[in-house]
């Protein structure tokens, strides 16, 4: 069977798309090709815009603007559904089957046609299917009988039984053994081969330069280029500087002010720290580290390689499996007041979107502002007056909702709630990701003005972010130190992008 | 050209807030459409309903004793919920206190101080009725069990032991079989107002009303639920104690429907009896939800609900209608109000297709 592939007319043509969500600009004017019988990998922080453009393209959100063509055609999507019928499909990151169903009954749910549920003729179909892309699904097996990577193709199986010609998948290595991701690209191999396109969200280097055709590297919702993998590869087959830049951002440095720091004392430290992550394993291997009086310290690396388990240890929502946390040379436990803590998601664990703006700032302060079994709701509001006032944030009142507000004003009132909080120790997750210039530069000289009254832990996969900012840079993959560098290392800090996707210059 | 539902983001305006007329107008045309199929006409029963539920002031005083359960259930479902926390127990802890207050009524009159024995079998309730939600609560609070599942289960337990009682150990041996304790002795019972069946309940109920929207108004401990309620990781964030604040609430919120338990007995029957799980604690679940969580309007939509029952056997006995009617009638009104909230939280929006 010989197939004809056609380069010049791209299966799918997304151009000039745009997607607002209240006060974040997730994708800005992208554009994007994908080839008939290609693996094009969307590579890009979290937060570049990724997911979102894809739930576009598969129907989920309709563009604020933009056009979609499939096989030359204009095409607008109302639903999911719709979006299948066009041949596109998407298996999200969170698997959408029934538990209690068989795999034969999860595939044709949902699908149009007749009422009789003909079941000896779909799981012949699908053993068939099964066979061809080697698969190795038993159709009559229930759902929570499987595994995660055998879940994720009866996920894949449900898209070849609805012969889907592009196939979206949202980062569907992040739940996966190495084994796994292994046996997963063969079966993405064997897919294309046959002339369909597959759309591989996600942010490891590696794993885009084993089996992408083309990358496309998202930054901060807008493409940063198009590339062919062989372009960036090493000669060892390593992943080159190059792509770890585009992801991360160039290395221009934002003019913040910022003096050299005057560091005293220790304040916080990290002792050989081991924690678990979600699934049993080890997220933090025995991580050491010490952050002092009067300096940022800044944990770089590309999301997942264990921060964000390291900053729920730190702050107590995470158990500790081995080691020792230190804060002002007293164990951790009593001084947890004194540390403010600006999560990664602001959205849903660093404020309540549907309480109003007074009831949020309350949210780590309540018990400075209580007499007896009160709430001292007129302090409060004066107190969020001023931090309106102080930061510069554009609220109509604040008895808005805190969903009424943009990103980067919802972060600004986040960041005065900590500092209202007089901390001497402030740990900043992710503090600008997802906002817009302006916010993010107020945000980094609020936290530069905090350096001077306590320590600052900085955690970001941004790379222009520390090194505008931090002083000295840990830098994490896999659980593990990379190395720790001084901002003032100009050498070294030539090589963090290389750091961060795990790969140590031999001297 | 295509018309869908979209999310608000800004609050409702005030035209916007005629989704709640014109829900109510759709439930009563749906309704009138259920009397026109029996042959009835709606206009008249509408007015009988009226006239039933509201007509006069005997009327009203019924109304309001059929809405003084609905009050301290949908208040008991309303505060757990708030911490979204899923009481569908609320009948079975009616029950239990119900039982809990009698027993006090019944054995313990000969010991208790006349002027303490109200409040003793009023906490007696209240006690039996927290600590049945207890159950549920320290399952879900220890060992993560789902609180619907079992919360729902209790209630069959709680029936059952109510049936077993009267019918078995304190069935009145003076009550020629009939299945029931014996009448409780005149100092149990609730005071009455008005010459009417309007008892302590109600007092009880309006201030329980006035306490819980102060508590969350006003205090720590009620702002506390509330995020738990609204997002639960926000208040792991701010290290917000989840086990302690799911046993103090639940038991709050059994306790509130055991209140509404021993009112009933001790304020209408005077003696435990069938009649006593009618399904106060399932309604309670629809009145809290329908006043979105919030005690006063927990309190209007109990009346009207009560109006409507009162007023719907009115019309049955009038119009010599099946009661079904009357209750198909109430699922219609529900029905639409319920989806007429829709409205609150998203809005039509008219999209015209660019070409």
């Amino acid at each position: 069977m010989s197939l004809s592939i056609d380069k010049t007319h791209p299966t799918i043509l997304m151009k000039g798309i745009c997607k607002r969500f209240p006060g974040v600009v997730a994708n800005q004017e992208i554009d994007l090709r994908i080839l008939k019988g290609e693996i094009h990998s969307l590579l890009g922080e979290n937060g570049a815009g990724k997911t979102t453009l894809m739930n576009l393209l598969s129907g989920v959100y309709q563009p604020d603007a933009g056009e979609i063509f499939v096989n030359g055609k204009r095409v607008s999507f109302r639903s999911p559904r719709d979006a299948l019928d066009h041949g596109i499909g998407m298996i999200h990151q969170h698997f959408q089957l029934v538990d209690n169903f068989t795999v034969a009954e999860n595939i044709v749910l949902g699908m149009p046609g007749p009422v009789r549920f003909d079941a000896a003729a779909i799981e012949k179909t699908v053993s068939e299917l099964s066979n061809r892309y080697g698969l190795s699904i038993d159709s009559r097996a229930r759902i929570w009988e499987l595994s995660v990577g055998e879940q994720q193709r009866v996920e894949i199986l449900r898209m070849l039984y609805r012969n889907v010609d592009v196939l979206i998948m949202d980062e569907p290595t992040a739940v996966l053994s190495p084994q796994e991701i292994e046996r997963l690209f063969i079966i993405m191999r064997r897919i294309r081969d046959e002339g369909r396109s597959i759309i591989f969200i996600t942010h490891k280097l590696e794993e885009v330069l084993e089996v992408s055709d083309y990358i496309t590297v998202l930054r901060r919702g807008k493409v940063m280029s198009t590339v062919r993998p062989e372009k960036l590869k090493g000669k060892d087959g390593a992943v080159s500087r190059e792509l770890a830049r585009m992801m991360v951002g160039r290395e221009v440095i934002l003019e913040v002010g910022k003096d050299p720091c005057n560091t005293k004392g220790r304040l916080l430290g990290v002792e050989k720290l081991s924690v678990r992550g979600d699934r049993g394993e080890l997220a933090v291997k025995e991580i050491s580290f010490s952050v002092k009086v009067g300096e940022i310290f800044a944990i770089l690396g590309v999301a997942g390689n264990g921060q964000r388990e390291l900053v729920e240890a730190l702050t107590g929502l995470r158990p500790i499996e081995s080691g020792r946390v230190l804060l002002e040379d007293d164990d951790m436990g009593a001084g947890l007041e004194r540390v403010a803590y600006i999560p990664e998601d602001r959205n849903r664990r660093g404020c309540v979107l549907d309480m109003p703006l007074v009831e949020n700032f309350a949210l780590t302060q309540r018990r400075q502002f209580t007499r007896g079994p009160f709430m001292r709701w007129k302090d409060i509001a004066r107190e969020v007056r001023r931090s309106v006032a102080d930061f510069n944030i554009a609220a109509a009142g604040i008895d808005m909702k805190a969903r009424q507000l943009s990103g980067g004003n919802l972060q600004k009132l986040i960041l005065a709630r900590a500092f209202s909080q007089k901390p001497f120790l402030l740990i900043a997750e992710q503090p600008t990701r997802g906002l817009d210039i302006g916010a993010t530069e107020d945000i980094w000289k609020a936290i530069l003005r905090q350096r001077e009254k306590g320590g600052i832990l900085l955690i970001s996969g941004d790379l222009k972010e520390v090194l505008s900012l931090a002083d000295n840079i840990l830098v994490i993959f896999r659980g593990q130190v990379m190395d720790i560098i001084s901002c003032e290392d100009e050498e070294k800090i030539g090589d963090v992008g290389l750091l961060m996707a795990g790969v140590r210059r031999k001297q | 050209m295509r018309v869908r539902l979209k999310r608000r983001l800004r609050p409702l305006t005030w035209a916007g807030h005629l989704f709640v007329p014109a829900s109510i107008i759709a439930a009563l045309a749906l309704g009138a459409l259920l009397f026109g199929v029996v042959g009835i006409n709606p206009a008249r029963a509408y007015l009988e309903m009226l006239i039933g539920g509201f007509g006069s002031f005997y009327n009203f005083s019924e109304t309001l004793v059929r809405a003084t359960p609905l009050i301290l259930c949908g208040l008991s479902v309303g505060l757990a919920s708030k911490m979204l926390i899923w009481n569908i127990g609320a009948e079975g802890q009616l029950v239990m206190g119900g039982i809990a207050g009698s027993g006090v009524a019944l054995f313990g009159s000969a010991y208790i101080p006349s002027a303490l024995l109200i409040p003793a079998i009023l906490i007696a309730g209240f006690v039996g009725g927290a600590v049945w939600a207890l159950i549920p609560a320290f399952l879900k609070a220890r060992l993560k069990v789902n609180e619907i599942i079992t919360s729902l289960m209790l209630n069959y337990v709680a029936i059952l032991y109510l049936e077993h009682l009267y019918f078995g150990p304190w069935r009145d041996p003076a009550g020629r079989g009939f299945p029931g304790t014996a009448m409780f002795p005149d100092g149990a019972w609730l005071t009455r107002f008005f010459g009417t069946r309007i008892h302590l309940g109600l007092i009880l109920g309006l201030a329980a009303a006035v306490l819980i929207w102060f508590l969350l108004s006003y205090t720590r401990w009620g702002y506390e639920i509330s995020v738990i309620g609204a997002n639960l990781q926000a208040a792991l964030y701010a290290r917000m104690n989840i086990t302690h604040n799911i046993l103090w609430v639940m038991a709050i919120s059994g306790g509130l429907a055991g209140l509404a338990g021993i009112c009933e007995t001790a304020g209408i029957h005077y003696r435990l009896q069938q009649g006593l799980a009618v399904g106060n604690g399932y309604l309670g679940i629809i009145v809290a939800w329908l006043g979105r969580l919030q005690p006063g309007a927990i309190v209007i939509i109990s009346i009207l609900l009560g109006g409507l029952m009162v007023g719907g056997d009115q019309v049955q006995i009038a119009l010599h209608v099946p009661s079904s009617i009357s209750l198909a009638l109430q699922g219609a009104i529900l029905f639409c109000v319920l989806a007429g909230q829709v409205f609150r939280e998203y809005e039509w929006v008219i999209e015209t297709e660019k070409v």
